[in-house]
């Protein structure tokens, strides 16, 4: 083990802000971080132990024990539900002779739930060893649980397990041709540096992770840094539950996306840039490599980038399991080798990211947009959506519909429009931006996509009224409880009491105070928290009890006061030891 | 000319670099708080500081003083909730004011009693936390840690050492110790440490030392946290 840490570590150049890479890669050959392995790895890199075990303990696909030699996670999103996850699931770990969330009792292999793995689209989905499997049915599964038991590495599995579609549905401004390579980067340069920030700046281009933040103003604010060590970064941790086209723009158009991040780096006068992949895309990485390597052979990345003395490099970071990271400023933290925690604001990214260094992060969309206006100027991008929402929007379309897969639209596109091109019928209603969006109803379906009305990241998950809209609120929440990081009270204590309390009235045990006393909770995280997952953490209850007050209504008991929990049941210990099982034994629920 | 801000009406100074909560405490002001101590690097993790400035809500031990702040501190609203998050913190952790040793001299009760929690109002977490007494001079009893951030800090900055840590994720948050054992003993703290020393609750705690001030007559037996806060806290470097 020594001499594959040491080699690791060589490898990584020496640095601390690779912990994270190094670990994946302990994670990977020995399925897990062992004590030793601490120890050797704090001696090596001149860190605390404490540090390494914070970073294994944050992130889900890094573990202090034994994963077994097959890690297998079941994407545990409302989608892959839908497509009968559960019942799959049941099949698996039958099939395995292994609980969900347990390793089996050879050390073989392991089963367990993960967030949303990006594969709405084309679910049930799951990771094995880290590579992504699509499509998950009882024939697939029983290959599977037969490669396992004979121990066949996964690099000899058949590839058509690990197939993953693209599923493009409709293509508009950006999706219809890939601009040609370095096509864009020659416009900027004869242009001029200045000018094609105008351009940028006339395109009205908002950041398309979710915020919305005006792009060229923040590549503005980074240029005009005193600091002149600068960086780029490319926020691909598409965490969101739902979310999927990140994935399909970095397998179809990462010329483009890469594209993007150089013309943005000459602009702002960065050296280095960051792809920040999440884990769950490793099957990406390959190709991904391959393309940066292919554009440095291009002179489009490296010195003196077409000619022109601008200097700029890519290096692709992997993250380890964790929704937060999508946070522009846990994602940095994550960068250097640390959990993702979201820092302090101010400063912004901007003025301190990377090393402290001004920073841009952008999503992957925004990038492949910047190239093409770039290329056709801003206003022929402004000509498409709306005032305030210019250009187009890519969508993840997943639920309950005909034809699952991304769309184009230009902004201000109505959701009556989207539902008929996609094939869904008889819908009751939406879960727009995913878990941290707003559910809307069928009656607001002439409302339109854009910053000024349905704001959304992308995700666009539909429910048919055979659907039962308090599941995906319950798989909602438990998803926030997962994955706050923990850092301030009001998410990590909030998020936990959320659940609780909506548990209590979903599983018939609240009465007349308990939808107040759900409220009070969500407002308070909501309005506390540190962070955007906090704040957001509460949607999934807040918009369905304000259009479907009934349906929590109807979950309550008439009584004025309902214990939380199940006083006989939770008597039956104290029966046991003292050996009785007479009538007296058994109290009523509230006495009359 | 020194610049000012506005709390709760009041016009108070504050000098360029100040958060809100230094400026405040400098000028009488408290805000409560229990991440937050002077001289200490801002945290921002508890939220009990949270005040409104311009209407957008800020946490004061994080945030700079800026002119043409106008600040709300000692609002309903805010004391309601302020009160709600250490009730959170109450029902996360096991807290049992009556048999803790702490009692009376601990932050978390001082901050209750000041914002008039008078139930823990959310279900209880029932966590199931250790206890560390490994130590021949020390003890630690997770079951009374509120992730504060503190003791991490004080090894850090004030003891050159790097004892603490918080590991985990979510509810699963944990301080872990820094030594092979992960046991307290094995690591380099030692009683006089201001990692020791700082904890505002009872989660570390010097061994046979408990009872020397009778209950009854301790800090916040005697005066409210405001108080004891403004007149501890009030000298800055
Ligand atoms: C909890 C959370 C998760 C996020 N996840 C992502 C993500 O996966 N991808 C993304 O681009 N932005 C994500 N964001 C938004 C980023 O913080 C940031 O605003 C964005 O990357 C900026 O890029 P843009 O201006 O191009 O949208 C997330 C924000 C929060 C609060
Ligand atoms: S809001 Fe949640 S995710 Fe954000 S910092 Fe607080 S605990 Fe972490
Ligand atoms: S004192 Fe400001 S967040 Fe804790």
């Amino acid at each position: 083990m020594k001499e594959f840490i040491q080699k690791q570590f060589e490898k990584n150049h020496l640095q601390s802000v690779k912990l994270l890479s190094i670990l994946r890669e302990i994670q990977a050959e020995f399925h897990f971080i062992s004590k030793d392995a601490i120890e050797i790895l704090a001696n090596l890199l001149k860190i605390e132990r404490t540090q390494i075990i914070s970073v294994v303990e944050f992130y889900h696909f890094l573990s202090l024990e034994f994963r077994g030699k097959y890690e297998i996670f079941l994407s545990d999103s409302i989608t892959d539900h839908m497509l009968d996850k559960q019942s799959l699931a049941n099949y698996f770990a039958k099939k395995l002779g292994v609980k969900l969330g347990q390793l089996r009792g050879d050390g073989l292999v392991s089963l367990d739930n993960t967030a949303c793995t990006g594969m709405c689209d084309q679910g049930p989905a799951g990771l094995i060893n880290g590579y992504a499997i699509t499509q998950l049915s009882k024939p697939r599964i029983d290959e599977i649980v037969s490669l396992i038991e004979q121990q066949v590495p996964v690099e000899d599995w058949s590839k058509e397990i690990f197939k993953v579609a693209d599923n493009i549905c409709k293509t508009d401004l950006l999706l219809t041709e890939e601009i040609s390579q370095g096509s864009a980067l020659q416009n900027t340069f004869k242009q001029g540096l200045t000018e094609t920030l105008a351009e940028i700046n006339l395109s009205g281009l908002r950041g398309r992770g979710g915020a919305g933040f005006n792009t060229a103003m923040k590549w503005q604010f980074c240029s005009q840094e005193k600091e002149t060590a600068r960086y780029v970064v490319c926020n691909a941790d598409e965490g969101e539950p739902g979310t999927f086209k990140d994935r399909v723009l970095l397998n179809q158009y990462a010329h483009q996306v890469f594209e993007g991040m150089t013309l943005c780096a000459a602009i702002i006068g960065a050296k280095a840039g960051f792809l920040y992949l999440r884990a769950e895309y490793l099957h990406l990485y390959s190709k991904l490599e391959a393309i940066l390597a292919n554009r440095r052979d291009n002179n489009l990345l490296g010195k003196n980038i077409l000619k022109q003395g601008v200097d700029f490099d890519i290096e692709i970071r992997l993250g380890a399991g964790a929704y937060i990271c999508g946070e522009e400023s846990a994602l940095i933290e994550s960068l250097e080798g640390k959990a993702g925690i979201p820092r302090n604001r101010p400063p912004y990214p901007v003025v301190e990211g990377y090393l402290n260094k001004p920073t841009v992060v952008n999503n992957v969309e925004t990038f492949l947009a910047a190239a093409k206006i770039a290329l056709i100027g801003g206003q022929a991008f402004a000509n498409l959506g709306t005032k305030q929402s210019t250009g187009t929007k890519i969508l993840s379309i997943s639920g309950d519909c005909e034809h699952r897969g991304i769309y184009e639209y230009p902004f201000g596109t109505t959701i009556n429009t989207i539902l008929n091109n996609c094939g869904a019928k008889d819908v009751l209603g939406i879960q727009i931006g995913g878990p941290s969006g707003t559910f809307i109803s069928n009656q607001e379906f002439d409302r339109v996509i854009g910053f000024e009305d349905l704001a959304t990241g992308g995700s666009f998950i539909i429910f048919n009224q055979q659907r039962n809209i308090l599941d995906s609120v319950r798989n909602f929440t438990d998803f926030f409880v997962d994955e706050s990081c923990g850092f301030c009270t009001p998410c990590r204590v909030g998020t936990s009491l959320l659940k609780k309390q909506l548990d209590k009235i979903v599983d018939g045990h609240g009465s007349a105070g308990d939808i107040v006393a759900l409220e009070e909770i969500c407002q308070l995280v909501k309005n506390y928290s540190h962070c955007g997952l906090g704040q957001t953490a509460a949607n999934p209850i807040l918009t369905t009890l304000q259009r479907y007050p009934e349906v929590y209504q109807k979950q309550l008991k008439a009584i004025s006061y309902e214990p939380g929990f199940d006083l006989n049941a939770s008597l039956a210990p104290a029966r046991k030891l003292a050996n009785r099982d007479d009538a007296g034994a058994y109290l009523a629920q509230v006495e009359d | 000319m020194s610049e000012t801000i506005t709390i709760d009406g009041k016009e108070i100074p504050f000098k360029a670099g100040q958060t809100i909560i230094e400026a405040a405490t400098a000028a009488g002001v408290y805000i409560p708080h229990l991440c937050h101590k002077p001289g200490y690097k801002p945290h921002g993790s508890c939220k009990l500081c949270t005040v409104n400035v311009n209407g957008r809500r800020c946490s004061a031990c994080t945030f700079p003083a800026a002119t043409g702040q106008a600040i709300l501190n000692k609002t309903q609203e805010l004391e309601d909730n302020r009160r709600k998050i250490t009730q959170m913190l109450f029902v996360e952790g096991n807290h049992f004011c009556p048999s803790c040793e702490k009692t009376g001299n601990c932050q978390l009760q001082g901050v209750a009693y000041y914002l008039a929690m008078k139930d823990n109002h959310f279900p209880h977490f029932f966590a199931n936390r250790e206890l560390d007494a490994s130590h021949p001079d020390l003890l630690i009893d997770h079951n009374r840690c509120i992730f504060c951030n503190l003791c991490v800090r004080a090894s850090q900055e004030k003891d050159g050492k790097n004892v603490f840590a918080i590991s985990g994720r979510g509810i699963n948050k944990r301080l872990i110790i820094n030594s092979k054992t992960g046991l307290l003993k094995d690591s380099d703290i030692e009683v006089n440490d201001c990692a020791v020393q700082v904890c505002p609750t009872g989660a570390i705690l010097e061994k046979r030392k408990g009872y020397s001030t009778p209950i009854g007559q301790r800090i916040y037996d005697t005066q409210q946290i405001d108080q004891v806060s403004l007149t501890q806290e009030t000298v800055y470097e």
